[in-house]
This record gives structure tokens, C-alpha cells and sequence, in this order.
């Protein structure tokens, strides 16, 4: 039994603690706590996979700023769930046959890091192998995300673009505009 | 939250470190784990973190609504600004090759800039949305 393994168990397991608290808790505030430390399981696992950058992405966004902006949704919307009585058998087998499917398919899967997976065959060894005479930072992670596949990484700034100034239409700017218009009449 | 001495001193004494490491993540990128997207939220957290301590009235005269709603779109532009100059100077869409003398310096300038662009717009977007919910008032 190696640490790795032994890491990986008890993340998961308080990771599969915490989830199961999310669902049973009433209170609001401390279903978004719980959501926060959800976020800092699964960044501490991916630290456990070797994958920093997601683990970095994971732990400052949803940790840190996604707790924050639930907190502030539930400012405006109230921090109790309303109970609702609802039969829960049949999304209870839904979901574990879905499960089941999911677990099963997990079986084929390569393991984590097998060079001879379909995944590392494709451009991988390439970027690995090119990537320090090609563009020459250590990071191979930020040139394949900033160079190699820099088209995508503007499709995905625009995304959060998007998403911002869609918040801003709903909620922020035309409130405001609209208050003053009001006052003006 | 102004009888909260001790969360107003502690805010104080790590707002120019959460900046301070913000910028580290956003430069230190191309060694180390980090990048754009990381170091914008980083930074927007530190303005976020001035807010829930000192108010978003306090929070808006530092960084003015107009201000971040403007820099929201700077940092997309300078991105999509960087693919041009490439067109410009000959190369393709996005192919920093070209941008400076030797293709690895066009490599390392091209990404330097479009992760500033990611990390102004992230940054930007974190405290527009702080502003967005927290001054949403139910009428």
C-alpha cells in the first residue's frame, strides 16, 4: 500500500463525505461552505494527479470566488431551502444504473499517466518533445494553452467575457440606468 | 463590519500580498504552475476580499465600475489584438513566430501578452460580478 494510494482514499472519501452532507443539509450558508471545501478535495486531488495548473484553477475559483458569489446570491434570494416532499425512488434507480454504467466503463479505461493510451499518442508526444525548441518555456502546460492551442484559449476568454456582461445586463448596469431614468421623469 | 478590528488589520496587512502573489502567478506563468486565468482570479479575489471588509462603497472608489467594465474588454482585445499584429507582420492568426526577432522571443512575447489580456479580463470580470451581486438591491 503506497502513500499515493493512501492520500488518494481519504481524499475521496471525505470527498464522497462532503457530497453526501451537501445534499442532506438544509441550511443554505452551510451547503456553500461545504461546496468550498469540495473545491479544495478535488484541487488536492489533482495535485495527487500531478496536475497543478487545474489543481491552481480549481482551488482560487472554486474555493475562493465561487463561495463568495453563492454567499452573495443567497443575500438576495434567502439562506433557507424550501422542503419539498418528492418521491425519489425512481431518480434513486436512475442513478444507479448510471452509475453502475459509469463505474463499469471505468474498467477499460487506461491508467493514469500510461504513456500507451490514446490520448498520449495523438500530438502529445510531439508538444512534449518540441515544445523547448519550438517556443522555450519550461511550462508545457502554459505553451500548449497560450501557443499551441491559443485559438481555444480566446474562444474561452470570451466565454468569461460573455458570462460577465451577461451577469451585468441582469443584474448589474441596467438597474441602475433604469433607476435614474425614473428619477428623471 | 467597521468594529471588526481584527479582519480590518489582517485584510490590510494581506490585500498587497494577494496582489503582490496575483502578479507573481501572472508572470511566473510560463516556469511554474499559474497563468492568466489563475492570476486574474487572484487579483479579483483581493479586490473581493477589500469589499466584504470595507464595503463596496469604499471597494468602487478604488476600482471605478466604468474602469473595470472598460478593462473587461481591454484584456479580450489585447488578446484578439495580438492575433492581428501576427496577421500583420505575415504570420497566421495567433502565430507568435513573427511578432519579434527570432521565432522563440515572437513565442515568449506573444504569450506573455495574451496571458496579461486573460488576467486583465478575468481579474475584470471577479469584480464586476462582486459589484453586480452586491449591490443588487430587492425592491
Amino acid at each position: 500500500m503506497t502513500i499515493e494510494f493512501v492520500v488518494n482514499f481519504v481524499l475521496l472519501t471525505f470527498l464522497t463525505v462532503v457530497a453526501v452532507a451537501v445534499t442532506r443539509i438544509r441550511s443554505l450558508i452551510a451547503s456553500a461552505m461545504l461546496f468550498g471545501i469540495f473545491s479544495l478535495l478535488i484541487a488536492s486531488l489533482f495535485v495527487a494527479l500531478d496536475a497543478v495548473d487545474v489543481a491552481f484553477t480549481e482551488a482560487s475559483v472554486g474555493a475562493g470566488i465561487a463561495t463568495v458569489l453563492t454567499l452573495a446570491t443567497l443575500a438576495i434570494v434567502g439562506v433557507r431551502e424550501e422542503v419539498k416532499h418528492v418521491r425519489t425512488a425512481k431518480a434513486l434507480v436512475i442513478c444507479v444504473i448510471t452509475g453502475a454504467g459509469l463505474i463499469y466503463a471505468t474498467l477499460d479505461m487506461p491508467r493514469v499517466g500510461d504513456p500507451a493510451a490514446p490520448a498520449n499518442q495523438h500530438v502529445v508526444p510531439r508538444y512534449l518533445e518540441q515544445s523547448s525548441t519550438e517556443i522555450g518555456i519550461p511550462n508545457v502546460v502554459t505553451s500548449v494553452l497560450a501557443s499551441y492551442r491559443g485559438y481555444d484559449t480566446l474562444g474561452e476568454v470570451t466565454v468569461i467575457f460573455t458570462a460577465g456582461i451577461t451577469v451585468l445586463c441582469l443584474l448589474g448596469a441596467s438597474r441602475k440606468l433604469r433607476d435614474t431614468s425614473q428619477t428623471d421623469e | 463590519m467597521e468594529h471588526h478590528a481584527v479582519l480590518r488589520v489582517v485584510t490590510k496587512l494581506l490585500i498587497p500580498f494577494i496582489l503582490l502573489f496575483a502578479l507573481y502567478v501572472q508572470f511566473h506563468g510560463d516556469f511554474g504552475p499559474g497563468g492568466g486565468f489563475q492570476a486574474g482570479v487572484i487579483f479579483g479575489a483581493g479586490f473581493v476580499l477589500y469589499g466584504l471588509i470595507f464595503g463596496l462603497t469604499n471597494t468602487q472608489q478604488v476600482a471605478p465600475p466604468v474602469v473595470m467594465r472598460f478593462t473587461t474588454t481591454l484584456g479580450l482585445l489585447l488578446y484578439a489584438g495580438v492575433g492581428v499584429a501576427s496577421l500583420l507582420k505575415g504570420g497566421n492568426y495567433l502565430d507568435y513566430g513573427v511578432l519579434a526577432q527570432s521565432p522563440q522571443a515572437g513565442q515568449h512575447l506573444g504569450i506573455i501578452l495574451i496571458e496579461l489580456g486573460v488576467g486583465i479580463t478575468v481579474a475584470s470580470v471577479i469584480v464586476n460580478l462582486f459589484y453586480a451581486f452586491a449591490g443588487y438591491d430587492r425592491k
